[in-house]
């Protein structure tokens, strides 16, 4: 593979420069670089088929399974791509909703049901839109919670994370400057409910859960945790990113929840990943509504209008309504599948990562061996003995065409191997899987070389993980 | 996975990090356990000379190519030397985790904390329960 620097010739060109038309000047001197740009020079067919080329190597799950423990990398359905790109929603400058809300009412429409659909599949009160990922949901949710303890004039200070959560669970509590206290896991996988109930005191702001959590654990014990950080007012804080399991099953809301965060592109089906932008709407309840960002959407007599009127609210968090077309994509799958077809697929992503569990735990170690839900963890505890780590694993499955699961996390696991499958997978592509599995394996006991030889398909061999974080090149030198 | 290094005269914590003690002053680091669950080991965070610590809560972030981790102060203490040799080379923990990859010294303040740490021997016998 040639970096397209490398690839140019002096003096060819791709652009026709058109005559301007308008008076030059010249610039300020100061202005000037002293050099022209090493940019290289190219025909335009040369830059396409560089392109074309890069577009090709490139691993999807249009293209292959892609099994992304957390990730949930379902199929993408392409309908819901028609649907963004009807001209009414994709021509729509946002600014015009600031000058004319009736020019925008479908619009509006879209993200006021969407929120609506959000309310009535997680038992919330009220969603934002806006926050345009995870991580942004988890902040705008901590803002929240932060808004709510001041404007009670609560004195907190701790957030309360188990030690499977997501490492960007103690970032937002942080930001918020919220110091972390993290619960070690029990046998069964939970967060160890005696030692929560030592550290939960009235100075806990929050506790966050994912649930099930990063070990694709339901935990039994919710509603005893969520009642017991309401007695001391701490509000319960719901990390939504595996919701792809309990779809129509359980509602956070139900179970106590006061704020959740979800990720569109996981579990509404958007695309992510390097694929396209995300979204982490907040849904909360009760008087926690009062601080949401605004303007609000409202429907009053029929029509839809923005309003800014909320004294309490914690502002603006992002640029208008968030990620439109994401929002979009989601209002459209939720609405095509509908209520069975939603409880269809978190049944149908618990059944194929189950299957996957049974048929590979006699080849590897199940640290957390009983019923799991949307993804499986195991740890390669066993092939370490041959000196195979995980790390081994992900690149072989990487020839035998499979994107590798998340390997390293959750760092309770060693050695930890997070697969989930999702539901748009078939059997046949989950039994090709499995036998690669298996074959990785048979190679780790009686031919480990050849996973530690692994890629030999890819443009680039084993790459080296460690010299690029301790040397990182981030630019191209000629 | 292999025989870890656990030397006598040094004092440990669960959560893996060692403390030698001489003369009220504490040189700390990570265990040969911990490098090793770690792996390489690709950048530390460390606090400044002057900064004060606590016993059993974290000082210092070390990254490896799998995770980050915090590493907690195994007795209280003001810092009063920082090995800034590991920024150039991380890698140090990695081949040197009781000599060469210390993290830092401190001024103790309370030698009695030492009853709350593990002795090599203790130590030992902690890991063999991880390790199975």
């Amino acid at each position: 593979m040639r970096l397209i620097f490398e690839k140019g010739k002096k003096g060819r060109c791709g652009i026709k420069i058109p005559k301007s038309d308008v008076p030059s000047r010249e610039f300020p001197s100061r202005y000037k670089r002293k050099k022209d740009p090493p940019l290289p020079e190219l025909s335009e067919l040369d830059v396409v088929r560089h392109f074309t080329r890069l577009s090709q190597l490139n691993f999807c799950v249009d293209t292959n399974f892609y099994p992304l423990g957390s990730c949930t990398m379902k199929y993408n359905p392409k309908f819901t791509e028609q649907v963004e790109r009807i001209s009414g929603f994709s021509n729509l400058h946002p600014l015009l909703s600031y000058i004319s809300e009736e020019a925008v009412q479908g619009a509006l429409e879209v993200i006021y049901e969407t929120e609506r659909l959000l309310c009535e599949i997680t038992g919330m009160d009220e969603f934002t839109t806006q926050p345009l990922a995870g991580a942004h949901g988890e902040l705008t949710g901590l803002l929240l919670i932060s808004a709510y303890h001041r404007y009670k004039e609560n004195k907190k200070r701790y957030v309360i994370v188990p030690d499977s959560s997501h490492g960007t669970n103690p970032a937002s509590s942080s930001t918020c400057g919220y110091e972390t206290i993290v619960i070690p896991t029990d046998k069964d996988g939970c967060m160890d409910l005696r030692l929560y109930k030592e550290r939960l005191s009235d100075s806990v702001a929050a506790v966050m859960l994912t649930c099930p959590n990063t070990l694709g654990i339901f935990n039994p014990h919710i509603k005893e945790v969520c009642d017991l950080a309401h007695s001391v007012g701490a509000l319960m804080y719901y990390d939504g990113a595996n919701l792809n399991a309990i779809l129509g099953k359980v509602r956070p809301g139900d179970v106590g929840f006061d704020v959740v965060h979800l990720n569109l592109h996981k579990t509404f089906s958007t695309p992510h990943g390097g694929g396209g932008p995300g979204s982490g709407p907040v849904g909360v309840k009760g008087e926690i509504c009062n601080f949401l960002p605004i303007p609000r959407i409202i429907k009053k007599d029929g029509v839809f209008r923005l309003d800014f009127n909320r004294p309490n609210s914690i502002g603006h968090i992002s640029p208008f309504f968030g990620n439109f077309s994401v929002i979009l994509k989601t209002y459209a799958y939720i609405m095509l599948l509908g209520r069975e077809g939603l409880i269809s697929v978190s049944e149908h992503a618990v059944l194929n990562a189950n299957y996957i569990r049974a048929r590979l735990k006699g080849y590897y170690e199940l640290p957390y061996d009983r019923i799991c839900m949307h993804e499986c963890v195991f740890s390669a505890s066993r092939q370490k003995r041959y000196g195979i780590r995980a790390l081994d694993i992900a690149k072989y499955l990487i020839d035998k065409g499979f994107h590798p699961p998340t390997i390293y996390f959750p760092t309770v696991v060693k050695e930890a191997l997070m697969i989930e499958p999702t539901e748009t997978e078939s059997k046949e592509t989950l039994d090709r899987f499995i036998s690669a599995m298996v074959e990785i394996a048979n190679l780790a006991k009686e031919r480990p070389q050849a996973l530690k030889d692994a890629p030999k398909t890819t443009p680039v061999k084993r790459l080296d993980e460690v010299k690029a974080a301790r040397e990182p090149k981030l630019r191209w030198e000629g | 996975m292999g025989k870890m290094n656990v030397p006598d005269g040094l004092l440990y914590t669960k959560e893996h990090e060692w403390i030698r003690i001489d003369n009220h002053l504490g040189t700390i680091g990570i265990t040969d356990y911990a490098q090793d669950a770690l792996g390489d080991v690709t950048f530390v965070e460390l606090p400044k000379v002057g900064d004060s610590i606590r016993q059993f809560e974290a000082f210092s972030s070390v990254e490896s190519v799998k995770a980050v981790s915090d590493v907690y102060a195994p007795m209280s203490g003001k810092i009063i030397k920082v090995n800034d040799g590991l920024m150039e080379s991380p890698e140090l923990i990695n081949q040197s985790p009781y000599d060469k990859g210390w993290m830092v010294v401190i001024e103790i303040f309370d030698e009695n904390e030492k009853k709350n740490l593990m002795t090599a021997s203790e130590y030992r016998k902690y890991l063999e329960g991880i390790i199975e």
